[in-house]
């Protein structure tokens, strides 16, 4: 019960103190529904939103949970506050748990703004929620994840940010939201299957408008195996690098 | 909490911390090296030497932000060892800086501070209120952290360190860089911590402060520990020294030799270019001192009886000058 009131509060406290704050708000918001926009003005027509509406989710979360995630936890570690946090007697796998709910619940709030604007244009009612929304959370998750990952990687603020980008943009362009994987060269394609994004946004592919090129349950063991890994070495990573 | 079958609850006089053998090596640099030594239940122990000693990396050891290369650490009867976990929610921590989080208010930190023992939420804001008035901060309590001046932020880091009343509190440079008054109120607080049974840790570099704190003292130099006592039997050897401040206008070194030649029975130094330390197992007579000094053409300016501290002594066994290591350490000088 004790560890559970500091998860709670950890979560708490990390949601008031970074994802409630404006700039992450008007971050959360202006980032999804300017890439909806753009992509809806490129599409040409409100019949591709459903095509198009995926690949604008997993750019949402990925690059908000990567972002804010890798950020916070640099700046706590520089500051010396996550050494506070080292100190009390919850395990290290709860307290990173704690640290990481919080940007995997802003991840599946901010693949709502384009859902919600997707609603507004086009008729969602064809699309499978039972596969989007574990999805979601799993993208959220395993974005989170990596986002941990680097911030465990780095030590300045700045580094977070560039070494995520490192991930990010292959990532973007390899796993098939802008280009089917079927249709990248043939040495990039074995690169695809390493991100976990590819899984994800074959899932809600399937799920908006049926394109998707894996079963299900294949996508979703390879996501949550994703999740599981990150997570995993980034804990190692914590106990080799932080507790020195 | 302790668990119920942990000897504290059932009588048994453990020590607070049994450490052997500490050392922890950062590449080529041995930071600490075959530390032992026990610190009992109740007791206000103190940890004193230079920057780069090895004090904050033995804390970090014993409170778990540290792995020991090799050593066996026991916090209250608990082998903490190999799981630094298992004695956390008995030790508090209070950092050589203060870490607590700038987007909270004071009142706020307290409470998630307490938050993290899982003290629930009723208890841990009443805990909060009570320590911010202690500490002088009931005004400042709604303020953000990020707001409160550098005394401030020493004092509600150590009421951090104590909100979930741990039995045993490691306090690392707890005054350093903050202003008399609030140094004065913190040592007063430490004081009546350590008197309402809490073991405490400290690490300082003002010796004097030790003195007045302290019952048992560690110097550690070069992450060993050269001796280790009681204040009383640290002083032992100079209470019955005298000793005499002359100052003069100039102190060469030939007027130390022709002292030295005069005075047979006294022992001369000269810790700087305008004063000279006569030392003595019986007391020391101005007069004659005066009058030789002035022979030799020296203006002698002063000359008063002075009572040798546990600085004299610190620097008797270490061979570091106690000024030397305050005026680095409050030039920034990093952690040790």
């Amino acid at each position: 019960m004790k560890q559970w009131i500091a998860f709670w509060n950890i979560f708490i406290k990390d949601f008031r103190a970074y994802y409630l704050k404006p700039p992450n708000i008007s971050w959360g918001l202006i980032f999804p529904f300017a890439w909806t926009g753009m992509f809806f003005i490129k599409s040409g027509g409100v019949q591709d939103i459903l095509s198009m509406v995926p690949g604008v989710i997993c750019l949402s979360i990925l690059f908000g949970t990567t972002s804010l995630l890798s950020v916070t936890v640099t700046f706590e570690k520089k500051g010396r506050s996550f050494d506070r946090l080292l100190l009390a007697p919850i395990p290290l796998e709860l307290l990173m748990l704690a640290k990481t709910s919080g940007a995997i619940l802003f991840g599946v709030v901010n693949a709502f703004v384009p859902i919600l604007m997707a609603a507004f244009l086009t008729d969602l009612s064809q699309v499978s929620w039972n596969a989007a929304i574990p999805a979601i959370v799993l993208i959220a998750a395993s974005s989170t994840f990596l986002g941990l990952f680097v911030a465990v990687s780095v030590s300045e603020v700045f580094e977070a940010q560039t070494f995520s980008n490192f991930f990010r943009f292959p990532m973007v362009f390899l796993c098939g939201l802008f280009f089917p994987i079927e249709r990248l060269p043939f040495f990039l394609k074995p690169l695809s299957y390493l991100f976990p994004l590819t899984y994800g946004a074959d899932i809600l592919h399937g799920a908006f408008h049926g394109g998707h090129m894996m079963a299900f349950s294949a996508d979703f063991t390879a996501l949550s195996f994703f999740c599981i890994a990150l997570f995993l070495i980034s804990l190692r990573n914590i106990g080799r690098r932080w507790i020195l | 909490m302790i668990p119920a079958s942990h000897p504290w609850l059932r009588g048994i006089r453990v020590n607070a911390l049994s450490i052997q053998g500490l050392a922890k090596r950062f590449g080529e640099i041995q930071a600490v090296s075959g530390l032992s030594f026990e610190v009992s239940q109740g007791e206000l122990f103190g940890f004193l030497g230079p920057n780069g000693a090895g004090k904050t990396t033995t804390i970090n050891m014993l409170t778990g932000l540290a792995r020991p290369d090799v050593g066996a650490i026991r916090i209250a009867g608990i082998d903490c060892t190999g799981n630094p976990k298992a004695a956390q929610h008995l030790t508090g921590v209070v950092p050589d800086e203060s870490n607590l989080y700038p987007e909270l208010t004071g009142f706020q930190n307290l409470s998630f501070c307490a938050a993290l023992y899982g003290i629930r939420k009723k208890e841990r804001e009443a805990r909060a209120r009570q320590l911010l008035d202690t500490f002088s901060l009931a005004d400042a309590g709604d303020r953000k952290f990020a707001g409160y001046s550098k005394g401030m932020k020493r004092k509600l880091t150590i009421a951090a360190g104590i909100i979930h009343q741990p039995h045993i509190l490691f306090l690392d440079e707890p005054t350093t860089g903050i202003d008399v008054a609030s140094a004065r109120q913190i040592r007063h607080l430490i004081a009546d911590l350590n008197r309402s049974g809490t073991t405490i840790f400290l690490t300082t570099h003002y010796i004097e402060e030790a003195e007045r704190l302290c019952g048992r003292i560690a110097f550690i130099v070069k992450g060993r520990i050269v001796r280790i006592d009681t204040v009383a039997d640290l002083l032992q050897p100079i209470q019955d020294a005298h000793v005499m401040q002359i100052a003069v206008s100039t102190a060469d070194p030939t007027l130390q030799d022709k002292l030295t030649a005069a005075f047979p029975h006294l022992t001369f130094h000269v810790p700087g270019p305008n004063l000279i330390r006569v030392e003595s197992g019986a007391p020391v007579h101005a007069g004659p001192l005066v009058r030789f000094i002035e022979d030799q053409g020296v203006d002698v300016t002063e000359a008063r009886r002075i009572r040798l501290s546990l600085e004299d002594v610190f620097v008797r066994i270490t061979g570091i000058e106690a000024h030397a290591m305050k005026r680095e350490k409050e030039k920034g000088g990093g952690r040790s």
